[in-house]
């Protein structure tokens, strides 16, 4: 499936529910499936800034897919971390670099869009892309 | 005694709902909100008198420097300052801090040694650590105990000859302990240290006598005392600020200007160069005004009434932790869930409407010390209620089931 395709299919996902609650409590279960990151790569190095809790992430490319995997010491921010992943990973680099991120809007998570916001999903969507720039200029 | 529903009246945002619920606004120790009072004196600036001060001989700009300079003399006279021109309108606490850092550069040698506590805020650390840096000067710190109190014994042992300065914070904002500010301030007197307090929680909570406690330098912010941001206030006795260059050049703070050599003016026009947030200063007079109409007497009583009410509240609920616990508090609640981010309950009860502080609190050595990322913080003022607790109690109870 394409970035857009999986992004619609999380779109559908949440659009079956009426409220907030629901939503967080699917994004907190969403959060149970996350690709844990090996411990080795739990380093200071992989933190990402600008977030409130703490987040790793770890990306490797194989033939010319990224794959993604993160943690968090905070839950609703996993099950942030996890939509995003769930979104890019095992994809083509460029694919990643050019993807539109409105869905999160869509699923009734745009709070967390703000740049107040002390979460840092934008630097969270920010780190993923940062990854697949520098993939992507291995592969030129 | 406080009428907390009239008073609440007072506050046009108390009405707004947030997420579809009534707004409960426990983020007072970050910001106060502000009384109509206050937005009316704002208003009336900019509709009636807008003009810049101390210069101009037009009747707008003698209006709007009798309320700029009125604005300092309830200033003075709500803090009991000796003199109106030993206030000094800042932009609030930070600029304060760094006026007094920044002018000690040349009255330090290497060597000195500076005194902070583990309860600061950054504001209160970084200008200090800032001043090390320029001039050699080495920072002591007084260390805190699991209650959140400073420990005395080692501020006794710290303090010597070489100490220079000392700087605490009146009230701490991530946990609420009120410092022993009085025995602290006559301590650093007897080696002839000047002290520095900060003043940004204590302000909403506490009329103090600077006189009285003999303090050196005493700072606050216009914000936290339902005033408007970007206005502040530097006390400080008239033979330190004397002492002290100017921070800034510029206009208003000059006596007389040639290119071989200029004078300054004395105080506090020294200290306040170019021009100053006039509308500011004159609501920040209001503002004071406002707290005293209520009094502070009266806010002390029901604000500890909500702190035993929320404290008891919330320690019903199985494996919260409420971290400072000195006797001596003001009413902040600092607590976290057992194995639960802070950041997941604070993203929670966003959504049940209640605003209240999470992470650090920019306190991030008292975070350390209990070896946590960050806290939950509920902290009460005067329009706040029992049933606000109530209904934060609920939030954390709802939280808590969703996230364990």
């Amino acid at each position: 499936m394409t970035i857009q395709e999986i992004q619609e299919e999380i779109v559908d996902e949440f659009s079956m529910f009426d409220d907030w609650m629901q939503r967080y409590e699917y994004m907190i279960e969403l959060g149970k499936s996350l690709p844990i990151i090996e411990e080795k790569y739990k380093t200071d190095d992989n933190i990402i800034k600008g977030c409130q809790s703490k987040v790793w992430v770890h990306a490797e490319m194989n033939d010319e897919k990224i794959e993604f995997t993160a943690d968090s010491d905070a839950i609703i921010t996993k099950g942030i971390i996890a939509i995003l992943i769930r979104a890019f990973s095992g994809q083509h680099p460029k694919d990643i670099i050019d993807a539109n991120t409105d869905f999160v809007d869509e699923i009734g998570l745009k709070e967390h869009l703000s740049p107040t916001r002390a979460n840092g999903l934008v630097s969270m969507i920010k780190q993923l892309k940062m990854y697949a720039i520098a993939y992507q200029t291995q592969l030129n | 005694m406080i009428n907390v529903q009239k008073i609440r009246e007072d506050f046009p945002i108390l009405k707004r709902m947030v997420n579809g619920k009534p707004l409960v606004y426990f983020d007072n120790a970050a910001t106060s909100q502000t009384p109509q009072i206050v937005i009316d004196a704002i208003v009336d600036y900019y509709s009636n008198y807008n003009a810049n001060i101390h210069r101009g001989v037009h009747a707008l700009s003698q209006e709007a420097t009798d309320a700029y300079e009125q604005a300092r003399k309830k200033i003075q006279k709500h803090f009991n300052a000796k003199h109106p021109y030993e206030i000094i309108f800042t932009s609030g606490t930070t600029h304060s801090i760094n006026i007094v850092a920044t002018g000690f550069t040349n009255l330090l040698q290497k060597d000195d040694e500076i005194i902070v506590s583990a309860l600061e805020h950054h504001s209160n650390i970084v200008p200090w650590q800032m001043l090390c840096e320029r001039t050699g000067a080495v920072l002591k710190v007084i260390p805190m105990t699991e209650e959140g109190e400073l420990v005395m014994d080692v501020y006794d042992q710290l303090l010597s000859s070489k100490t220079k300065l000392v700087f605490v914070n009146h009230i701490s904002n991530a946990l609420g302990t009120i410092n022993p500010i009085e025995e602290m301030i006559k301590k650093a007197h007897t080696v002839g240290a000047a002290v520095l307090i900060d003043a940004a929680q204590s302000g909403p909570h506490i009329k103090p006598d600077v006189q009285a406690l003999d303090v050196d330098f005493y700072v606050a912010s216009a914000h936290k005392l339902c005033g408007p941001t970007g206005v502040g206030m530097l006390y400080g006795k008239e033979e330190w600020l004397n002492k002290l260059p100017p921070y800034q050049g510029g206009g208003e703070m000059i006596e007389e200007v040639t290119f071989e050599k200029t004078t300054y003016a004395g105080l506090p026009h020294k200290f306040e160069a170019g021009t100053p947030n006039i509308c500011g200063g004159i609501a920040f007079g209001v503002a004071i005004d406002y707290m005293n109409s209520i009094g502070f007497d009266d806010i002390a009583v029901y604000e500890n009434e909500l702190l035993e009410y929320g404290t008891k509240r919330l320690l019903e609920i199985e494996g919260l932790r409420i971290y400072g616990t000195s006797k001596h508090k003001t009413s902040v609640i600092s607590f976290n869930l057992e194995g639960v981010h802070p950041y997941d309950v604070g993203t929670i009860v966003d959504k049940l409407g209640i605003a209240v502080r999470t992470g650090h609190h920019c306190a991030q050595p008292i975070m350390d010390f209990y070896q946590i990322p960050g806290t939950i913080r509920a902290s009460f003022s005067f329009y706040n209620t029992k049933e606000e607790i109530d209904a934060l109690v609920e939030a954390v109870k709802k939280a808590k089931m969703m996230l364990s």
